[in-house]
Order: C-alpha cells, then sequence, then structure tokens
C-alpha cells in the first residue's frame, strides 16, 4: 500500500470520526444537557423533548452510531483493500 | 424458613451451579485462554459478556436509586455510562484488537518504548480496579446477609469461592462464557419487576414507553402522564421537580458526564474483553452488540427509578398534604416497610409525636416554615431512605410474588460477581503479564507464566476480599478513583498512541502522571489522602474552598485531568525527540486491519 493511499484511508476515517462524534456529542450534552430547558418545551410520547434526549434518545442513538460506523468501515476497508480476508 | 427464603435459596443455588458447571466446562489451556479466552470469542457473545463485566453491582442495585432521587440530574450516569462505548468504538477497540496483545498496559509499553510507562499504566490500573472491586466484594455481601440469613463475611466468603473457582481454572475463558449466563440472569431480574411494575402504573409493559405514558395507577386514567404526576408530588412536598432537577450546575452536569464517558472507555478491564475476539471488525460490531445489551438495562432504570420513587410518595403520603389522614400511620405500614427498617435503611423517628410518618423536604426553608405553621410538621421523619432500597425493595413495594424478589437478588449477586471476575482478571494479568514477564522475568516459559496468573489470580481475589470485609476509606471513591483515573490517564495515553504519531515517550509519561496528579490533587483535597478522614487540605481562605474550580464536584473532576494529561502531553512531545522509525511503523500499523492475528504474548 502507498504511503498516499494509506493517508486517504486514515483522513476518510478521520472524516467518518468527525461527523459521527458531532452526532455523539449533540445528542448528549447538546440536546441532553446544554439545550435541555428549551427542548423541555416539546414533547416526544408524554416525555419533555429535552428530558427523552437525556434518559433515552442519547442512548439509543448511541447504539446506532457504533452499528453505522463499524459498517462503514467495513465499506471503507473494502474499498481500500486493507480489510481482513 | 420462609417462603422467599427457600425461594432465594433455590434460586441463587441455580445460578452457582451452572457457574460452576461452566467453570469446568472451559479450563484453560495455555496464557492465551487465560488472557484472551484463546481469542476466538464470538463478537455478539462478547458484546454480552462485555455487558455483564460492565453492569456492575452500582449498575445493578444503585443506579436506579441514585436516578429516583437525582431525578434529571441523574441522567449524567445514564449518558456518562452509555456514550463511554461511543468513544471505546470509535477511538480504542479496534485499534487495540489490531495490536493484538494480552494487556492495555502492554500497548502503552510497547507504543512509547518505554518500561516506565508501562509500569505508570500498570500502577493507574490496580488503583482504580482494586477500588472498583471493593465496590462488589460489599455488593455480594450485603445482598448475602440480607437475603440469605448468612453473616456479610461469611457472603463475601461464598462470592470469593464462585469467583476463585471459575476465574482461577478458566481466567479469560471461564469468565466469559460465565459473564454470558450472569448477563442473562441479571437481565430477567431486572426487567421483570420493571415489566410488571410499568403495567401496574401505566398498562403499557414497556417501561422505556411506560415513563412517558399517562398515570394509570390500577387500570384508573388520570389525565396526566407518570413524568408530570410524579412532578406534582414531589413538588407538592417540597421537593424538588423531577424532571428539571439539575445535580450542582449544568456545567457539573456537563463535566460530569465526559467524565465517565471517557472514564468508562479508558477501563481496562472493559477493553481486554476486545482482545478476546477473532478480527478487528468482530471488535467494532461488538462494541456496538455490548452496548445494545448494555441499554437494555440502561433505557428501562430511569423508569424504575421514577415508578419506585412514585411508588415510595404514595405509600407514605396516602391522601392530600396538609390533611391529618394524608399521612400514613405509622403502625398501619406495610411489611416491606418493616423489613427494610430492620436493615438500617430505611429510618423513621417521630418527630412530632402524632405516630403519622411525614416524607417531605425539610431543607427547602419557605416549605419547612409553612408545613410547621400550618400543619404542625417537625421535620422529615424519614431520615434515612438509603438510594438501594429503589431496587431492591421495589418487587415488594409493587407487591410481586416471592420469586421476583428472589431472581432480583440472583440478579444483584449475577452483576457483582461478573464485574468482580473482570476486574481481578485486569489486575491479574497485568502482574503476571506487564510486571513478571514484562519487567522482571521475559524468560519465564509459557508454562509458567500461566501458573503465575493463577497465582496472582489467587492472591487478587484475597486481596479482595480482605478489602470487602475492611473496607479502607477510599472503598466509597469507585467513581472519583476508578473513573478519574482512567479518564485522565490511561484514555489520552491510548487515544494519543493511536492517533498522534509524533507523540513519544516523555509526552506521555508526563501527560499521564500531570492527569493522574491533577485529577487525585482536587479529589483527596475534598476527601481526604485516599479518603483518610482529617487529611482534607480544602483552603477556603486562599479560594480553594468546596468544588472551587468552577463549582465542579471531585467526582466529576476526570476531564479535567484528561484535558490536562493531553495538553501536557503535546506540549512535551515537541521537546522531545519524536518516536523511533519502528514505533511509526507500528502506529501505521494498528490503523489498518489487515494482518490481525489471534492476540499473543509476543
Amino acid at each position: 500500500m502507498t504511503p498516499e493511499k494509506r493517508a486517504e484511508y486514515w483522513g476518510a476515517n478521520l472524516r467518518l470520526l468527525a461527523i459521527l462524534l458531532i452526532i455523539w456529542f449533540a445528542v448528549s450534552f447538546g440536546a441532553g444537557i446544554l439545550l435541555v430547558e428549551p427542548l423541555n418545551a416539546f414533547s416526544l410520547g408524554g416525555y419533555p423533548l429535552g428530558f427523552w434526549f437525556a434518559q433515552q434518545g442519547s442512548i439509543y442513538v448511541f447504539v446506532a452510531l457504533i452499528f453505522i460506523y463499524a459498517a462503514s468501515m467495513n465499506k471503507l476497508d473494502q474499498k481500500f483493500d486493507v480489510g481482513e480476508e | 424458613m420462609t417462603a422467599l427464603e427457600i425461594w432465594t435459596y433455590s434460586i441463587v443455588g441455580v445460578t452457582f451451579a451452572l457457574y460452576i458447571g461452566i467453570a469446568i466446562w472451559s479450563r484453560a489451556k495455555t496464557t492465551g485462554d487465560f488472557y484472551v479466552a484463546g481469542g476466538g470469542v464470538n463478537p455478539v457473545a462478547n458484546g454480552m459478556a462485555t455487558a455483564a463485566d460492565w453492569m456492575s453491582a452500582a449498575s445493578f442495585i444503585s443506579m436506579a436509586g441514585m436516578i429516583a432521587f437525582g431525578g434529571y440530574g441523574g441522567s449524567v450516569f445514564l449518558m456518562g455510562w452509555t456514550g463511554g462505548y461511543v468513544l471505546l468504538a470509535l477511538l480504542l477497540a479496534p485499534y487495540l484488537r489490531k495490536f493484538g496483545k494480552f494487556t492495555v498496559p502492554e500497548f502503552i509499553g510497547d507504543r512509547y518504548y518505554s518500561q516506565t510507562a508501562r509500569v505508570v499504566a500498570v500502577i493507574c490500573l490496580i488503583l482504580a480496579s482494586v477500588t472498583y472491586v471493593i465496590g462488589q466484594m460489599t455488593g455480594i455481601g450485603v445482598a448475602f446477609g440480607r437475603f440469605l440469613g448468612v453473616s456479610y463475611e461469611m457472603g463475601i466468603l461464598s462470592g470469593m469461592g464462585i469467583v476463585a473457582i471459575y476465574a482461577i481454572m478458566g481466567g479469560m475463558k471461564g469468565i466469559t462464557y460465565t459473564q454470558i449466563a450472569q448477563y442473562v440472569v441479571l437481565i430477567f431480574a431486572y426487567t421483570i419487576p420493571a415489566i410488571f411494575i410499568s403495567l401496574n402504573l401505566t398498562g403499557n409493559p414497556l417501561p422505556q414507553l411506560g415513563l412517558g405514558s399517562e398515570y394509570a395507577r390500577d387500570g384508573v386514567a388520570s389525565g396526566l402522564s407518570l413524568l408530570a404526576k410524579l412532578d406534582q408530588v414531589v413538588t407538592d412536598l417540597g421537593f424538588k421537580e423531577y424532571t428539571t432537577q439539575v445535580m450542582g450546575s449544568s456545567l457539573n452536569m456537563f463535566v460530569y458526564t465526559m467524565s465517565l464517558m471517557i472514564g468508562t472507555a479508558g477501563l481496562p478491564h472493559v477493553i481486554i474483553r476486545f482482545f478476546t475476539v477473532p478480527k478487528v471488525r468482530d471488535a467494532r460490531y461488538s462494541a456496538g452488540w455490548a452496548l445494545v445489551f448494555i441499554a437494555i438495562l440502561y433505557t428501562t432504570a430511569p423508569a424504575v427509578g421514577a415508578m419506585a420513587r412514585l411508588n415510595l410518595m404514595d405509600t407514605i403520603q396516602v391522601g392530600p398534604v396538609g390533611s391529618v389522614e394524608g399521612n400514613l400511620v405509622y403502625d398501619e405500614r406495610p411489611e416491606w416497610f418493616k423489613r427494610w427498617e430492620a436493615t438500617g435503611l430505611l429510618k423513621w423517628e417521630d418527630k412530632n409525636a402524632d405516630g403519622r410518618i411525614q416524607y417531605y423536604n425539610d431543607a427547602n426553608a419557605d416549605f419547612a416554615a409553612k408545613a410547621e405553621q400550618s400543619w404542625g410538621w417537625k421535620g422529615n421523619e424519614m431520615v434515612t431512605v438509603n438510594n438501594d432500597i429503589m431496587v431492591l425493595a421495589n418487587p415488594e413495594i409493587a407487591q410481586l410474588p416471592d420469586w421476583v424478589i428472589a431472581l432480583v437478588v440472583a440478579g444483584g449477586l449475577a452483576a457483582a460477581l461478573s464485574t468482580a471476575a473482570g476486574l481481578l482478571l485486569a489486575i491479574s494479568s497485568s502482574i503476571s503479564h506487564d510486571l513478571l514477564k514484562g519487567v522482571f522475568m521475559p524468560k519465564i516459559s509459557e508454562k509458567n507464566e500461566l501458573m503465575a496468573g493463577r497465582l496472582s489470580m489467587i492472591a487478587a481475589i484475597i486481596l479482595a476480599g480482605y478489602l470487602g470485609m475492611n473496607p479502607p476509606g477510599f472503598a466509597a471513591g469507585t467513581v472519583a478513583i476508578a473513573f478519574g483515573l482512567a479518564a485522565s490517564s490511561i484514555f489520552p495515553a491510548l487515544m494519543l498512541g493511536i492517533f498522534a504519531k509524533r507523540m513519544n515517550n516523555a509526552g506521555a509519561v508526563a501527560g499521564m502522571i500531570a492527569g493522574v496528579g491533577v485529577t487525585l490533587l482536587y479529589v483527596f483535597q475534598h476527601k481526604g489522602i485516599f479518603f483518610i478522614k482529617g487529611t482534607e487540605f480544602l483552603m477556603p481562605e486562599l479560594g480553594l474552598g468546596a468544588n472551587w474550580f468552577f463549582g465542579i464536584t471531585p467526582e466529576a473532576f476526570g476531564a479535567v485531568g484528561a484535558l490536562a494529561n493531553f495538553i501536557v502531553a503535546i506540549v512535551v512531545s515537541k521537546f522531545a525527540a519524536p518516536p523511533p522509525e519502528h514505533i511509526q511503523h507500528l502506529v501505521e500499523d494498528v490503523r489498518i486491519p489487515r494482518g490481525a492475528g489471534s492476540a499473543t504474548g509476543h
């Protein structure tokens, strides 16, 4: 594998990480803590929305993020032919 | 023997027999078996084992209570102890799996080409894991003592005996397969009472939905959501509104959540679970499965907390606040109330000598004054309501059958045993592999290392049992010390090792020492040196009073220590030589999945 290909693979990985970590931050620290008061004005399934993010929603999103990461990395590994056989 | 005791002995007995059966079936034959279960664990199975490894006596017994009394503020535990898995999955697990060795300090030692770094990591690991394991031992002692009618010490000895059988014989292999069984036991034990209670209060069998549903006790509609009802009930008695009550301040919650997340990602006993799967791609998926299994309990916990709080308030405040008949007559208290009074976890004092129970927030000055003038209340009479009651007494409060109560006992024991075993393995492998083979006897044969691993496991079990029977002051500091150390030392060292190719030994060691130093100083300043009473050194006259750093509590300080670690490591690394060529190649190599073999010891 050439150093350029290597750098390109790593760059794509870092971009994916950045996107997923922004979502990770937004649902927990954002919706669950910093914006909890304004979001509580809305409601979801009987929950105040901010409270829901803090005690339910953020956790569901965390699970989804890991599976999205695993699937995307598999594709990336194939594209760059660096996966395990 | 009562029917409940017979049920408890039977269910706990069956689960213990199962764990011993697994131990006999999964004996370790090589160091690979002992440290990483042979490296062939299915990713879904590993996810389940990780979930049991992770969910401790505190998650199972205490967390719902912390949420019940902390309300919205309890969210720091829910987000913190799950969000860390995102960091673990995205930033650490796949790369450490690719590196393919047995322990966490081994990566730090190799990556920073430094025995010093490895030894610093071992010290942090042992300090964090020992603090953590004491809590599991006391949990086992309490569960035995309260439900099986044996002494606290006898309870701990039985727990030590069970763990010893499968951890010494099977090492990581035995632990992995018992953890899977323990997960199944604990998740049933946690969710079955929650489903019954959710059905009873809202008619919805799913606690995750019930918490948002209309409050309809025994099918009687109220027109209010359960959370709105709870807000009303608690504020009527002077407590803070449940859904908006913060823990300290918004900033404190932010930093606390961050500390728990990076602490979770940096705990060695969790990280080493990902060394047991065959491939890098398995490590990625396995972290996702682990969080699925953890989320089943963690999304149920807020419902358990809120519903138990509502049940408790309703039991005591039987009518309108302020009317004489509104408060339960002490002599008419339910059976479960008496049983838990006997344990000291519930305590009542008749302050106004009316024979009725007044449970309200007397720390709320306005409400306390009004209660005294209008109703003659002389202070909150429920002087002790322990957090742990919320899970342990929950089935009794909801009048569930004896077998459900017995199942909760078995579940609590499963949670404590599975976490204890994982921690003991992390401790013993860092002694036999990192210290003995890594530092003192590099030429030790595999057979002797396996023997050394078993001997250090025995020593670790005895130490944990002894400390469980005689808990030192710092046993109270699981969150502050274990998560603080993992967050401020191990997580940054691992992350920089993977993502910063230029990071060198000087930077990493300086960073770890700075991170641990800052964190422990702040914790010890508040709680005493190793939590010894009288050695606190707060200096309010110098502006260093309680929570002096932006109002952040010592439990929440790990993230600040991590920040110090990152800054010091990056600055110091600029002034020292870059890592040698072969280390830079190593970093490039862990970034790419191809070529990952099973984990090895050399």
